[in-house]
């Protein structure tokens, strides 16, 4: 769990061009959206992307988002959880 | 319609690693792709905007130059009303080819929603608004080459029918990493620094 926590840090730094943001700043539990990275709904739907090519997971109800994507933590135990590559 | 006088206040060039405003150089870099650049201009005027490295390379472009010229000019506490007129040649291609790029496999068909976004040659005048909370007039414009007289009409058009206090006004053109931008803003303010420019001759020089 700890290195799929590692890994989609890195994948959102870079997919979603966090320039000024290191691995190291991203806690586990950090909010995505609003008060912690900031993210907007268009990283929203990039994060959607992720899980399908990525983790081969097709979020089919996009209500789901808001819970899987609250945080690092609720991302890594949902991709465990339904990846199927 | 009175035709008042309008007249350059101030403009910048970005071509080939190098950052003119004003006819002085003030930025400039070894030869290195756009990407790199933007990124050391960037850095270099302390701009504090995380959103720049979402944006495409046009709005990249465009944002690097308004920048420069928009930041010492808008006020925080009062509505600035500053029209944008922007053109250039290729419109979004060099972001619609990425796009493209990203959905002509079937078997890997994942298009990014983040670049689809700038699949418009518009969207980098909602990036300058957004940055400078401009609700003004807009315009974006595909031409053959530069233009620069439309340009001049269009913005005094926009200033004499008090459509806009000032026009930031000029080119954008970026395709396969080749990259010009040539804005100015203009008002009926006197300034007798461009009396004998116009913005044909200064796009040139």
């Amino acid at each position: 769990m700890e290195a799929l926590k590692a890994e989609l840090k890195n994948k959102i730094i870079t997919t979603l061009n966090l320039e000024d943001i290191a691995v190291e700043d991203i806690a586990d539990n950090d909010p995505l959206f609003g008060d912690g990275l900031g993210l907007d709904s268009i990283d929203a739907l990039e994060l959607i992307v992720i899980l399908d090519k990525d983790y081969g997971i097709k979020l089919v109800d996009p209500k789901e988002g808001k819970s899987i994507f609250q945080s690092i933590e609720t991302m890594a135990a949902y991709i465990s959880a339904n990846r199927t590559k | 319609m009175i035709s008042n006088k309008t007249n350059i206040q101030s403009y910048i060039k970005i071509e080939n690693n190098e950052i003119v405003l004003n006819g002085t150089s003030v930025f400039k870099t070894e030869p290195t792709d756009f990407a790199d650049f933007a990124k050391q201009a960037y850095r270099n005027f302390e701009m504090q905007y995380p959103k720049f490295f979402k944006m495409d390379a046009l709005s990249k472009l465009a944002f690097l130059g308004s920048e420069l010229l928009l930041s010492p000019i808008v006020s925080a506490e009062k509505e600035n009303n500053i029209a944008l007129v922007l053109a250039n040649k290729s419109s979004s291609l060099d972001t619609d080819v990425k796009y493209q790029e990203s959905i002509s496999d079937k078997e890997n068909y994942f298009p990014s929603p983040a670049v689809f976004v700038y699949t418009l040659p518009n969207i980098c005048l909602g990036e300058i608004s957004i940055r400078h909370q401009l609700k003004s007039e807009n315009s974006f414009f595909i031409f053959d080459a530069f233009n620069g007289e439309f340009l001049s009409n269009y913005s005094n058009i926009l200033l004499n029918t008090n459509k806009a206090d000032l026009v930031l006004c000029g080119w954008t053109e970026f395709f396969n990493d080749n990259y010009k931008a040539f804005l100015c803003i203009i008002s009926a303010a006197e300034n007798e620094n461009y009396k004998n420019e116009n913005i044909n001759t200064l796009y040139h020089k």
